[in-house]
């Protein structure tokens, strides 16, 4: 944004523009790869140094170390940190305990079909052969859960790494107070440890909660249904009546095939999402912008309380307002007088016409964004406000000067600088968009439906995340289908973010701040 | 316009060779600006009534705009006055007003009203549970992320950015089933949304990090120098410099819950007993094609008095608003 860019012609500009975001994007695409590689390859290069470092300890350590490889805390106890080296055995002893009567069995029924494709788990709830004279009845033998068998196993997984890490450390440790003790210095009391995570270990205090959240009800949760895309989970093999299969990349296939029903109801709600998701960011962001600059323009009075007044909407919570507005719009039983929301009734009143919100699939589809401007367009006048009077005044004074017009200053100023600096903000808002769940599903919950064009409970304005919602909860639960879903949303959503990858200064400039 | 430039120049050469006084000179450089500025046919009158003009159109535009966009509403407050029954009215304005639709919002269920108390109960005791917790979550992880560098900072950041871009809800069906195994007799209940609302907070750092950054780190070293611990320097130094990322932090996850659909409706899918419902999950099944006959105007009223708490909130929190959701931007 130098000043040459001013100088160039409109054709000239809209390149510049195109070039600078391939460049940009190739650039950002790039860089991500690159880091991701880079963090591997760090991560390889420290685990080796920590195994290296692991096998040099071995061999330079004396009796009491080499014993702490196997019974971890065994060096702290002997050289002065009882209640340190008691706590890291207390760990081993729980790992194992852990491992032999809990998670070991579950791990190995979860590796069992893996890579072969299977069942997971062995043992189907079944109605025993004996009968059972107590109860007068053949007796039902719970089986194996699937489900558990996949959230434990996940969840030892995790517990492995975590235990790997700590074993590590301890051994690490052990060899230190050994070289410490070699040169005569006493080894840091229990309660000095302690005092540590008050400050020098701070952080670890201020994080451990939060991550022990993050990870019990974020990642482990969320891995599990990452890896229920590769199952058959779904409402033929409920648990805990039924097993289910490992079956590899079947799902996608499914998903993907153009031919079959599924794959077209899939493109479906794809295409809608994204058609949704761009017109519902961009009139937002427009009419957002047009109307900040109306109020922010010398002479209008009571700017406050026309702010207020938009603002209104959005400060509603929007279980409220969307469900009153969807009522305000319904098609209700059809005719004068036989109900049908006011909206709906005014509009036949003075156009004639019978509007079909939740009937009909365009015309339901138009109303949503229109409705979403209602809630969209203040956010982007609340934020846009604030950044246009940040323009600087003498750009508009020497295009006054130049003779520009009103219209003119706003697309050669107002514009590139809005765009400039709110780039990253509209991709955010674009993201945002493709997950809107409740304006769709407090709007039309979906509807209308086709059972012509759609299938496995979507509908016309299902967008991929309202039709997540129904798969895992509605009445043909398709966890399956959901969690294949939810991959892709997640793959979209990471995808639009590249774009803004790096190319932030909020992320780049993210080191250099202290 | 090269023309009106040269003829602009040679006329100041002109005054400065008649050696006028600053302020004439600048007087009549204005004045041959404002002439270039504006066409040769059109004057300075034209001018201001244009302004006026244009100001009218704008303040008339505004005035209808902002008045569409209240309507709803509107509509919405005046139809929880409405006596008659039924979801669908006629009219804009009831025929007949009455409070009777907050009368039954308060009367108990048992004597025929609503549960309406209930639930409001159960939204604020989930509301002010899961915002101690997540405030406390958010303010120290954005805390540890914003001022102290240990190793794996970056990976933890980056590998929570990752995690935010999958959808929240995907993962639900999994913690309901972690919920169901951690509590066996009630993991339909208020303390699995508290769980719900407020165990992955963590992944909401950013605007509160973004705030911390900005506080100068010297104030930290200078405390540090002092003999402060990590932990001092963080509770009696950076907090109470920070009262507005607090304020927005405890008032933004109190809100949340209040709004919140889609969780409730999944944790509490199937319960029978309806008085464990929240203010959002009961009055979206009052509006259900079986019930909004006989309670549409009761949801109104509810509308009202859930709606004015959370609007005042949102009002005054506007200011902190636009700053976290600007911030990042502004900085791109």
């Amino acid at each position: 944004m130098d000043f040459e860019y001013y100088n160039l012609t409109f054709m000239q500009k809209i390149l510049y523009k195109v070039k600078g975001f391939f460049a940009n994007f190739g650039k950002n695409f790039c860089d991500f790869w690159k880091n991701l590689f880079k963090s591997v390859i760090a991560f390889f290069v420290s685990v080796g140094s920590a195994i290296k470092s692991f096998g040099l300890n071995w061999w330079h350590g004396n009796k009491l170390t080499k014993l702490s490889y196997f019974l971890m805390g065994s060096g702290h106890i002997f050289r002065g940190q009882v209640i340190r080296g008691l706590i890291y055995f207390a760990l081993q002893l729980g790992f194992f305990a852990y491992l032999i009567f809990f998670g070991g069995n579950y791990l190995a029924m979860f590796f069992e079909n893996f890579f072969t494709g299977g069942s997971i788990g062995r043992v189907q709830t079944h109605i025993s052969d004996i009968w059972d004279p107590d109860k007068g009845e053949y007796p039902v033998i719970p089986g194996d859960n699937s489900f558990h068998i996949v959230l434990y196993g996940i969840l030892s997984l995790f517990v492995i790494v975590f235990f790997i890490f700590v074993y590590i450390s301890s051994v690490k440790e052990s060899c230190e107070l050994e070289e410490r003790a070699a040169i005569g210095i006493v080894p840091t009391s229990f309660r000095s440890d302690v005092k540590k995570f008050g400050d020098g270990k701070f952080h670890i205090t201020l994080l451990s909660l939060p991550m022990l959240g993050l990870f019990l009800f974020t990642i482990v949760p969320l891995v599990t249904m990452i890896l229920i895309a590769f199952t058959n989970y779904d409402a033929g093999h409920e648990v805990p009546k039924f097993l289910f299969d490992w079956v590899g990349f079947d799902n996608f296939k499914d998903l993907f095939a153009s031919e079959s029903k599924l794959g077209n109801t899939f493109w479906r709600v794809l295409s809608w999402t994204l058609v949704w998701a761009v017109f519902a960011t961009f009139t937002s962001y427009f009419f957002g912008m047009l109307l900040a600059m109306l109020i922010n323009k010398k002479g209008i009075r009571l700017k406050k309380l026309y702010r207020t007044m938009f603002v209104a909407t959005i400060a509603v919570p929007q279980f409220v307002s969307l469900l009153i507005m969807s009522k305000m719009l319904d098609a209700g039983t059809g005719g004068m007088g036989g109900g049908g929301g006011i909206i709906t009734q005014l509009i036949e009143q003075v156009f004639n016409f019978h509007l079909q919100f939740g009937l009909n699939i365009d015309q339901t589809r138009i109303c949503i964004i229109l409705v979403n401007m209602w809630i969209g367009v203040p956010y982007s006048m609340l934020m846009c406000s604030g950044i246009l009077m940040n323009i600087p005044d003498d750009l508009y004074e020497s295009a006054r000067i130049d003779g520009a017009s009103p219209a003119r200053q706003f697309f050669k100023i107002t514009l590139p600088y809005m765009l400039f600096v709110t780039g990253p903000y509209l991709i955010t808002q674009f993201i945002g968009n493709i997950n809107n769940f409740n304006v769709i599903f407090l709007l039309s919950g979906g509807g209308p439906g086709d059972l012509l064009l759609y299938t496995d409970g979507a509908k016309g304005t299902d967008l991929l995340i309202t039709w997540l919602y129904k798969l895992s909860l509605g009445a043909d639960r398709n966890y399956k289908l959901a969690s294949v879903i939810g991959i892709l949303v997640f793959v979209i959503s990471a995808t639009f973010s590249l774009l803004v990858y790096n190319k932030s200064s909020a992320v780049k400039g993210e080191d250099n701040f202290q | 316009m090269i023309n009106n430039e040269t003829i602009k120049n040679n006329e100041i050469e002109a005054l400065d060779r008649r050696e006028k006084t600053d302020a004439e000179r600048w007087a009549d450089i204005d004045r041959l600006e404002a002439e270039i500025e504006m066409p040769r046919t059109q004057k300075r009158l034209g001018m201001r009534v244009k302004r006026i003009f244009g100001n009218t159109v704008g303040q008339i535009f505004l005035s209808v705009l902002s008045f569409i966009w209240i309507v709803p509403l509107i509509y919405l407050f005046v139809q929880s006055f409405r006596a008659e029954p039924g979801a669908w009215s006629p009219t804009f304005f009831p025929k007949t007003w009455t409070l009777d639709n907050y009368k039954r919002l308060f009367t108990p269920y048992e004597e025929g009203g609503t549960k309406f108390l209930q639930w409001y109960g159960n939204t604020l005791l989930i509301a002010v549970c899961s915002c101690i917790i997540t405030t406390l979550f958010v303010l120290a992880v954005s805390y540890a992320f914003s001022r102290i560098k240990f190793k794996a900072r970056k990976p933890m950041m980056n590998v929570m950015l990752i995690l935010g871009m999958f959808p929240g809800f995907m993962s639900m069906s999994a913690v309901f089933f972690l919920l169901k195994i951690l509590l066996p007799d009630n993991y339909q209940s208020h303390l699995s949304l508290i769980i719900v609302y407020s165990a992955g907070a963590a992944l909401s750092y950013y605007i509160a990090k973004g705030f911390f950054d900005t506080v100068p780190y010297a104030l930290d070293e200078a405390a540090r120098i002092d003999g402060a611990s990590r932990s001092q320097v963080f509770w009696k130094i950076i907090l109470p410099l920070s009262k507005s990322i607090v304020i927005y932090t405890i008032l933004t996850s109190f809100i949340s819950p209040w709004c919140d659909y889609i969780f409730v409706s999944y944790i509490m899918s199937g319960v029978p007993d309806t008085s464990m419902y929240t203010v959002s999950l009961g009055m979206y099944k009052w509006l259900e094609r079986e019930q909004i006959q006989q309670y549409f105007t009761t949801f109104c009223a509810a509308a009202v008095v859930v709606a004015t708490p959370i609007t005042i909130l949102f009002m005054w929190l506007q200011k902190y608003y636009v700053e976290g959701v600007t911030g990042g931007a502004v900085k791109g």
